[in-house]
């Protein structure tokens, strides 16, 4: 069965509890999005990683790829998103595979709560679900504990609430792909600028029935540019009180010099081709 | 919030669901359907419930495929009760299972916290609940017509809605009858007063 081994989890918490800190988790600290339209749906990402206070990655792709009409936009932990999307892309493959039908994204979402509803949130992984099927246009959010809501634009992660008051505001039924795309980059970068956790680029991905586009750096708002001024001290900056200079043969006063033997290889040389 | 008699039963519930103060969406279906016209109305955990409203769905599709015939009400509440049951360690699952079958007509049952199961002739739960004991106590009454039926789990619903943080958005309903499930929405931009959908 695949998962996770549990095996190492007393050493780990009798370690926590001497004192040995918990290593930290790359987080996505995230805004993601999702919006229905007329004949498909978009979905949008930001591009930042965080590692705590740190910037881990400064353009890191968290659209994930499902099958060639399904697509995942993830938020949470960065390892857990990348798995959980991968391994069901798998199994609906595989699925796929032995129905001899187009992947469904249903199909996908139950998947993907039943495997983290049996983790009990503990794989921390939050996704906006999205694709065409041969039943429809379908955009799911799937959080950690494996609970689903099914709406017409979602958002998640720590921007989700930037990122929503866009929706409100601007959101209407019946919008074409353009308005779509120009929505979900307008609620991706009120994330980017309005929460410490997104910032940089907008990825975005357009599924519809015909095709799937996926537009790496769909806005590109943080473009690092030449400074404005050279920061390069000058020579001499520092200044010099006092000087020394030690000769090579004086060095053995300051430290023990030993000469080594001819380098005798310890091993045979790898062989590339015989 | 539920209501039943051997004529018809009609469920009604909110639509928010929260997570800690922000309401991840405001108009969630929980409301969800086991079986033609069984429904059951979820409260508590997002996750426990839909895990236990699926895996009941399940059984009860199997239980028709085997058996030939739609599953009864009391099935599918004893069903829900040996899940919530058997794992109540491990669920927060308050849920009330409605259902219109050709033998007993409209039941309501209801699985509190603990996984005990009361077959009642209205039922109430969830946070908003504990508004409206009073205002169903007073205001239920034996052997009401649909519309009255309607009304009465609507008014309920409107209660707990204004009295109640955790409750919000629109309106859903379901009406069990013979017939089938004719499903009601009505939102607060009309004052719950008219029926969309």
């Amino acid at each position: 069965m695949p998962g996770f081994d549990f095996s190492n989890y007393n050493r780990n918490a009798a370690l926590h509890a001497r004192g040995v800190p918990l290593p930290k988790a790359t987080s996505t600290g995230t805004t993601i999005v999702g919006c229905i339209f007329d004949g498909g749906v978009v979905i949008a990402a930001d591009t930042r990683a965080t590692s705590g206070p740190i910037v881990a990655d400064k353009n890191c792709e968290k659209l994930h790829f499902i099958s060639p009409n399904i697509w995942c936009a993830g938020a949470g932990t960065a390892a857990d998103t990348e798995f959980t999307t991968a391994l069901i892309s798998s199994q609906l493959e595989l699925h796929s595979l032995s129905t001899g039908r187009k992947p469904r994204v249903v199909t996908c979402m139950t998947l993907l709560k039943q495997h983290l509803f049996r983790y009990q949130g503990h794989i921390g992984a939050y996704l906006v679900v999205a694709g065409v099927d041969p039943t429809g246009t379908h955009l799911f959010t799937v959080h950690a504990h494996g609970s689903t809501d099914k709406l017409p634009y979602v958002t998640m992660g720590s921007g989700s609430l930037a990122a929503m008051s866009v929706f409100e505001t601007q959101w209407k039924p019946q919008l074409t792909k353009e308005e779509a795309m120009k929505l979900c980059s307008q609620a991706i970068e009120a994330g980017i600028w309005n929460d410490l956790g997104s910032g940089s680029n907008v990825d975005l991905a357009v599924i519809t029935a015909e095709k799937t586009t996926l537009h790496r750096g769909f806005v590109k708002p943080n473009e690092r540019t030449q400074k404005l001024k050279s920061y390069v001290f000058r020579r001499g900056t520092t200044a010099v009180l006092n000087e020394k200079v030690i000769k090579k043969e004086e060095i053995g006063n300051y430290v023990s010099v030993e000469e080594l033997a001819e380098e005798v290889p310890s091993g045979d040389k790898m062989e590339v081709d015989t | 919030m539920e209501f039943g008699n051997s004529g018809v039963l009609s469920e009604g519930a909110d639509s928010r669901t929260t997570t800690g103060a922000y309401i991840a969406n405001r108009v969630t279906d929980k409301l969800t359907k086991v079986s033609e016209t069984i429904w059951c109305c979820r409260s508590g955990s997002a996750a426990d419930t839909q895990a236990v409203a699926d895996i009941v769905q399940y059984q009860l599709g199997l239980y028709e495929m085997v058996n030939a015939r739609p599953p009864t009400t009391q099935t599918a509440a004893a069903i829900f009760q040996e899940i919530a049951y058997s794992n109540k360690d491990r669920l927060t699952a308050g849920l009330i299972i409605a259902g219109w079958d050709a033998r007993h007509g409209g039941q309501v049952y209801n699985i509190p916290l603990g996984g005990s199961l009361h077959k009642q002739s209205y039922a109430i739960g969830g946070s908003g609940s504990t508004y409206i004991y009073g205002f169903c106590d007073a205001n239920w009454k034996e052997g009401m017509e649909e519309a009255e039926a309607v009304a009465f789990v609507k008014e309920a619903l409107k209660e707990a809605i204004k009295w109640d943080g955790s409750s919000g958005g629109v309106i859903r309903m379901v009406v069990l009858t013979e017939k089938g499930a004719d499903r009601h929405l009505y939102l607060p931009d009309t004052d719950y007063k008219v029926r969309h959908q």
